[in-house]
C-alpha cells in the first residue's frame, strides 16, 4: 500500500520522541499495532512495531538522517498491504513494494527518501473480458473475468476474499483502469480490478492438500535425487561462495512453475541487476516467451533500509497468494532469508528486547514456520487448485549450520540442499552435498516420474544413490592407504561414483544447453552411467582388469551427454552405450 | 546555531547533552574543549530532551562546561575534481601542507543506495597483470573483490601492484568516446605510520599520487574517526565516478580495524552485542559500505572497490570476513603456505572466487577459452592439492602414474602460474598460454571441462614440443 492509493483516514497525529536508525518512538499517536505511518517532515514510511502508554515505537522504512525530535507522524489507520491487481508481473519491487523504475524516473539513480508510489499502474488501462453472466450469483474469491497480463498470464479477476458476494447486477467487457467498477453485484459491492491485502495475514483458502506433482526445477541432482514438489519447501543453506544464488536463479529461470515470485532480501545489487538484464532475454523453457512474463521481482538490496528488509519477505508471499487464487502455481524464491532473520535481530535490539539465541529474537522461530505455512498445495475458495512452493536460501555464519536461522528453518521444511563449500572449491557446481541433503517429498512423488518418465525411476535413482554412498565409504580408506591398494571390484566402483558425479550431478549453469536438463535427459544420463557399470561388472568378472576397462574411450563421452542438446540426447546415448558395450566385450 | 553547555555524561567516545530543542538523527555537532580545541561528532540517537552525540576525535580533555554546537546539517563532504593528487586525514583535513579544498559540492556522506533498476551490470574486464587473479578470478569494472588477508602477509604488496597495473585492454581501435580515466581512492584505517610510508613511497614512486585521492587514519589516530573515513573515501569515489567520469578503483585497508572501531561504540552504547561482541547490525553497516561499488546506466564512470581485511587468526569464519564474504562479489585469499614458500603474490586460488567472472570473459571480452580453462585449472589443481594429503601417507610411489601428474601438476601450478612477482605485469594471452602449457602435461582425456574443440585448438602435445616451452 502507498500514500498514493490511501484514502487519508481520520486519526490523530504523533510527536515524535526519539531516533536511533530504524526506530523511532512518538507519544500521542493513535495507533493500533500495525498501522502504517507517516513520519516527519517528509513523510518517510512507518509501521507500528509497540505500544506502550502514550509511546508508540515505529519501525521506518527509510534512512532516518536528520529527522528530529518534535516532527508529526501520522497514521493511516491501516496495516501494511500490498497492491493486488494486473501489472505486477515483469515489474520489480522494493521491500514495500513500490516500482523500482517508477522510482528511478522520479529520483534518478540513487534512492532517495519519502518518495512515493503505488505498486500498480493506477492509470493504464487492462482490455478486460467477462467469464460471468448478469445474474449469476459470485461468492467471496471468485473469477469474474480475466486481463491478459502479459503474453503468458492471464490474470483473473476475483472478487476479493472480504467481499460478500451476491447476484452479479451489471459486468461488461472493455478497457478499464484498475480503479473503475467491472462488476456490481447485488450486495452493492463493486468489483475492480485493484485489491489491497495486509501483507502480515494470510489469504483465504478451503484447505491444504497434499503435494503430489514436481517441481520439475531443471537441475539434474534437484530433480533426481532431491525433488520439490509443487506446494513444498525447501532450504538452501550454505556458506558464501557455493552458490547458493546460482541455484535460486537457476530455479528461478527453469522452474516449471506459472508464476515466479523472486525476493532479493538483502542481497547484492548487482546480482538484481544480472536478473533484471537476463531474464527478459531469456525464454522460459515451457512456454518460449521472455521469462520475466512470469516474474515478479522484488529487490531489497543489502544497503536498502533494514526494515523494508523485514517486510519484503511478506509482500512476496503475499502477491504469490494472490496468483495462487487464481489457480496457479507458484514459485517464490527467498535469497537470503538469514538477512530476514537478521533485520529481525536488529529491530529487535534496537527495542532492546530479551534476545534469544545468539541475539536473535525469541520468536525467531515462531515467524520462520508461519511463514513457510504459508506454501502449499491448496484448493482455493472459489474452487480451483493452486500452490506455492517456496525456496529459501540460509546465509549461516562461518557456514556453520547449527546456527538458528538454519536449525529452525530445518525443523519446518521438507527439502533440504546443503551446499558446501568442498565442492565449490573444486568447482563441482551446483555445490549440493549429496550425503547431507534431503527431501521428504520423494515417496509422494515417485508415481509422477514413473507415469511421467521411466518406470524404473526410483529404482535408478536407489542404484545412484548406492554407488554414491559406497563411494564415500571408500573415500575414506582411499584417503588412508591410497587408491591402488583396493581390490579390483571397489576400484570399479570409484570410477563409476566418479562418472556420476562428473556427468550427472554436476551441471553448468552457464552453458546454453547444459543450463536446463529436462527430467527426460537427467534419466539418460543415469541410465547410460548404469549401464557402463553393468557391462563393466561383467567384463571385470570375465578377468579385464580395471585399468583396461576405465581405458576405454567411450567411456569419457559420458561427460558429453550434458552438453548435447536435449533432442538429439537419446541417440547420442544410445549410441554411446553401443560403444561402450562393444569396446568392453572385445576385452574378452 | 544552537549552542549548549549541557553535557551530562561523557563515556568513552560518547558525550551525552540535555537539550531544550530537537535535534534531528546523524546531525554533526562541534565541540569546544576548554583549551579551546574543537572536536567534530555526529548524533547517535535523538531524543526529546537529550542526545548521544559520537565523537570523532576522541573524548580526551571535553568536560561538563565544554560548549556543544550542533550545526543543523549532517555530515558532509566537500568533493571536487582539485582532490586528486591530494592526502587528507581520516576526517577529510589536508595533511600534506597543500592549499585549502574549495569544494564544487558537497555531498552527504551516508551514500543513497543505488537503485537496482539503475545499475549497469559489471562485465568489463580489468586485468590487472596478476595471473591467479585475471586468470582465475577475474576482476570487472563496478566489483567489490575483497582481499582475505591475515597478520603477517604481502596484501599492501598485491594492492599496490593491483592499483599499479590494473588496465582495461582496449578491445576496439575505433573508440568513438573518450576513454574515461583512471583514478584511485584510497583509504586507510588504522594503518601503522610505516605501513602508510610505504603506501605513500610507492604512489609518489610511480606517480601514481597524482591520480589517486588519499586518505589516512593511523593506527594512533581516534578509533571512531575510522567510522567515517570509509564513507569519505566512498562519497569522492562516487563523486570522481559517477559525475567527473572516471574510472575509480578504491582501496580500503584494513576493514578489520573498522570493524573493530564500530564495537567500541557498540559496546559504549551498551548495545545487545552480536556474534563475537560485534554490533548485530554489523552486516547493514557494511554492505552500506561494499554495495556503493557499481556502475550506473548511462554514465561513464565506474567504482570498483578493493577492500582489504586481516582475518583475526587466519579464522575466515570470523564476523568480519564472514559478513563481507556474504556482500562482496567474491573474495581473494592470501595464503600463508604458499607465503613461506616464497611464492608471490601468494593468492590461494581453491577458496578464491570471483562472482562477477563468467560475464566478465571469453570471446570478444578476454579470450574464448578463458571460462573452460580456468574451470579445469580449479578441477586439476584441487585434485592434486588432495593427493598431496595421501603422499604424506603413503608415498609417491604407492600412486599411480595420473594420480602424480596431477601432484605434478599442482607444483608447477603454483610455481609457474601464481609465482610471478610483485613486479611482472603479464597480459591475459600471456596468463592463459602458461595455463595451457600446464594442462598439456595431463592426457586429453582427463581436461573434461573443456570444449574439445578447444583442446584441438589449444592443446600441445608432448612429442611435439612447445616452441615457447615454459614461462621464464
Amino acid at each position: 500500500m502507498s500514500q498514493a492509493t490511501q484514502e487519508q483516514a481520520v486519526s490523530d497525529d504523533g510527536v515524535i520522541e526519539s531516533v536511533s536508525g530504524p526506530v523511532v518512538t512518538a507519544t500521542d499517536l493513535n495507533a493500533r499495532m500495525n498501522d502504517v505511518v507517516y513520519v516527519g517532515e517528509e513523510g518517510l514510511m512507518g509501521e507500528v512495531i509497540e505500544i506502550e502508554g502514550n509511546v508508540t515505537t515505529i519501525q521506518v522504512y527509510e534512512e532516518t538522517s536528520a529527522v528530529s525530535p518534535g516532527e508529526t507522524v501520522t497514521n493511516t489507520g491501516e496495516p501494511l498491504s500490498v497492491d493486488l491487481g494486473p501489472g505486477m508481473l515483469d515489474t520489480i519491487y522494493d521491500g514495500v513494494q513500490r516500482p523500482l523504475d517508477v522510482l528511478e524516473s522520479q529520483m534518478g539513480a540513487f534512492l532517495d527518501r519519502g518518495v512515493d508510489a503505488p505498486g500498480i499502474d493506477l492509470e493504464k488501462t487492462w482490455e478486460f473480458s467477462p467469464t460471468v453472466e448478469v445474474g449469476e450469483e459470485v461468492g467471496p474469491g471468485d473469477i469474474v473475468g480475466t486481463v491478459d497480463e502479459t503474453v503468458s498470464i492471464e490474470h483473473k479477476v476475483l472478487v476479493p476474499p472480504d467481499f460478500e458476494g451476491g447476484e452479479v447486477e451489471s459486468i461488461e467487457a472493455g478497457a478499464f483502469t484498475v480503479e473503475e467498477t467491472v462488476a456490481t453485484l447485488d450486495s452493492g459491492e463493486e468489483v475492480t480490478m485493484h485489491q489491497e491485502w495486509p501483507v502480515r495475514e494470510a489469504r483465504p483458502t478451503v484447505e491444504k492438500q497434499t503435494p503430489t506433482t514436481p517441481l520439475v526445477s531443471g537441475q539434474r541432482i534437484l530433480d533426481g535425487l532431491f525433488p520439490l514438489a509443487k506446494g513444498g519447501t525447501a532450504a538452501i543453506p550454505g556458506p558464501f561462495g557455493s552458490g547458493k544464488t546460482v541455484t535460486q536463479q537457476s530455479l528461478a529461470k527453469f522452474a516449471d512453475a506459472d508464476i515466479v515470485i523472486y525476493v532479493g532480501c538483502g542481497e547484492r545489487g548487482n546480482e538484481m541487476t544480472e536478473v533484471i538484464d537476463d531474464f527478459p532475454e531469456l525464454p522460459d523453457p515451457q512456454s518460449g516467451n521472455p521469462l520475466m512474463a512470469r516474474t515478479c521481482l522484488i529487490a531489497n538490496t543489502s544497503n536498502m533500509p533494514v526494515a523494508a528488509r523485514e517486510s519484503c519477505v511478506y509482500t512476496g508471499i503475499t502477491i504469490a497468494e494472490y496468483y495462487r487464487d487464481m489457480g496457479y502455481d507458484v514459485a517464490l524464491m527467498a535469497d537470503s532469508t538469514s538477512r530476514w532473520a537478521e533485520a529481525m535481530r536488529e529491530i529487535s535490539s534496537r527495542l532492546e528486547e530479551m534476545p534469544g539465541e545468539e541475539g536473535y529474537p525469541a520468536y525467531l522461530a515462531a515467524r520462520l514456520s508461519a511463514f513457510y505455512e504459508r506454501a502449499g498445495y491448496f484448493e482455493n475458495v472459489n474452487g480451483t487448485e493452486g500452490s506455492i512452493s517456496v525456496i529459501g536460501a540460509v546465509s549461516p555464519p562461518g557456514g556453520d549450520f547449527s546456527e538458528p536461522v538454519t536449525q529452525n528453518t530445518l525443523r519446518i521444511v521438507k527439502t533440504f540442499w546443503a551446499l558446501d563449500a568442498d565442492l565449490a572449491e573444486r568447482r563441482h557446481f551446483p555445490a549440493i552435498n549429496w550425503d547431507e541433503s534431503y527431501s521428504l517429498y520423494r515417496s509422494q512423488l515417485d508415481p509422477w516420474f514413473e507415469d511421467e518418465i521411466a518406470d524404473d525411476w526410483s529404482d535408478t535413482r536407489q542404484w545412484a544413490i548406492d554407488t554414491l554412498d559406497e563411494e564415500s565409504e571408500l573415500q575414506e580408506i582411499v584417503q588412508l592407504v591410497g587408491k591402488d591398494a583396493l581390490p579390483e571390484d571397489q576400484r570399479l566402483t570409484l570410477e563409476v561414483a566418479r562418472y556420476l558425479r562428473e556427468a550427472w550431478l554436476q551441471q553448468n549453469a552457464f552453458h546454453d544447453v547444459d543450463r536446463y536438463c529436462p527430467p527426460e535427459k537427467t534419466y539418460q544420463i543415469l541410465t547410460a552411467i548404469k549401464s557402463f557399470n553393468d557391462e563393466a561388472f561383467e567384463a571385470l568378472d570375465a578377468g579385464v582388469p580395471v585399468d583396461e576397462i576405465t581405458s576405454i574411450d567411450a567411456v569419457p563421452r559420458l561427460n558429453r551427454i550434458a552438453t548435447t542438446p536435449d533432442e538429439e540426447a537419446a541417440e547420442f546415448v544410445a549410441d554411446l552405450t553401443e560403444d561402450i558395450t562393444n569396446q568392453l566385450r572385445e576385452k574378452y | 546555531m544552537k549552542e549548549y553547555q549541557t553535557i551530562t555524561e561523557i563515556s568513552g567516545p560518547l558525550v551525552f547533552v540535555e537539550t531544550d530543542e530537537p535535534i534531528g538523527y546523524d546531525e554533526m555537532v562541534e565541540i569546544e574543549t576548554p583549551s579551546g580545541e574543537t572536536r567534530r561528532g555526529q548524533v547517535l540517537e535523538a531524543a526529546s530532551d537529550h542526545v548521544a552525540i559520537q565523537v570523532f576525535e576522541g573524548t580526551d580533555g571535553i568536560d561538563r562546561d565544554s560548549s556543544v554546537r550542533f550545526l543543523g546539517e549532517t555530515l558532509k563532504m566537500p568533493v571536487t575534481e582539485d582532490l586528486l593528487g591530494r592526502v587528507l586525514d581520516g576526517s577529510g583535513q589536508p595533511i600534506d601542507g597543500g592549499p585549502d579544498i574549495v569544494p564544487d559540492e558537497r555531498h552527504d556522506i551516508i551514500g543513497a543506495a543505488i537503485n537496482p533498476t539503475a545499475r549497469e551490470y559489471p562485465e568489463e574486464f580489468i586485468q590487472t597483470g596478476v595471473a591467479a587473479i585475471d586468470g582465475m578470478n577475474t576482476l570487472v569494472r563496478g566489483q567489490k573483490l575483497p582481499i582475505f588477508s591475515a597478520s603477517g602477509l604481502p596484501h599492501n604488496e598485491l594492492a599496490l601492484q593491483i592499483a599499479r597495473q590494473a588496465t582495461v585492454p582496449e578491445e576496439t581501435a575505433d573508440e568513438d568516446e573518450e576513454e574515461s580515466e583512471f583514478a584511485v581512492v584510497f583509504g586507510a584505517m588504522g594503518i601503522t605510520a610505516e605501513e602508510a610510508n610505504e603506501f605513500m613511497d610507492d604512489f609518489e614512486r610511480t606517480g601514481a599520487l597524482e591520480r589517486s585521492v588519499v586518505f589516512m587514519n593511523l593506527a594512533d589516530d581516534p578509533a571512531v574517526e575510522r567510522t567515517i573515513t570509509p564513507r569519505l573515501v566512498l562519497t569522492t569515489a562516487e563523486y570522481l565516478a559517477f559525475e567527473k567520469d572516471y574510472h575509480v578503483l578504491v582501496i580500503l585497508t584494513d576493514m578489520t580495524n573498522y570493524c573493530e572501531a564500530l564495537r567500541e561504540i557498540g559496546a559504549a552504547r551498551e548495545e545487545v552485542p552480536g556474534r563475537r561482541g560485534y554490533p548485530g547490525y554489523m552486516y547493514t553497516d557494511l554492505a552500506e559500505l561494499y554495495e556503493r561499488a557499481g556502475r550506473i546506466d548511462g554514465r561513464e564512470g565506474s567504482v570498483t572497490q578493493i577492500p582489504i581485511l586481516t582475518m583475526p587468526g587466519d579464522d575466515e569464519t570470523h564476523p568480519i570476513p564472514d559478513l563481507t564474504g556474504y556482500i562482496t562479489e567474491g573474495q581473494i585469499y592470501i595464503d600463508r603456505d604458499l607465503n613461506s614458500q616464497n611464492i608471490s603474490p601468494p593468492i590461494n586460488v581453491l577458496p578464491s572466487l570471483s562472482r562477477l567472472m563468467d560475464d566478465g570473459i571469453g570471446e570478444g571480452l578476454t579470450r574464448e577459452d578463458h571460462a573452460d580453462v580456468s574451470d579445469q585449472l580449479y578441477a586439476a589443481y584441487a585434485e592434486g592439492e588432495d593427493l598431496r594429503d595421501l603422499v604424506n601417507i603413503v608415498g609417491r610411489e604407492a600412486l599411480s602414474e595420473s594420480d602424480n601428474k596431477y601432484l605434478d601438476f599442482a607444483e608447477r601450478f603454483e610455481n609457474e602460474f601464481v609465482d610471478q612477482g610483485f613486479t611482472t605485469d603479464r597480459d591475459i594471452d600471456e596468463t592463459l598460454d602458461i595455463a595451457w602449457d600446464l594442462l598439456s602435461m595431463l592426457p586429453k582425456t582427463e581436461l573434461n571441462r573443456i570444449g574439445e574443440d578447444l583442446i584441438e585448438e589449444y592443446y600441445t602435445d608432448d612429442e611435439e614440443q612447445p616452441v615457447e616451452a615454459t614461462a621464464d
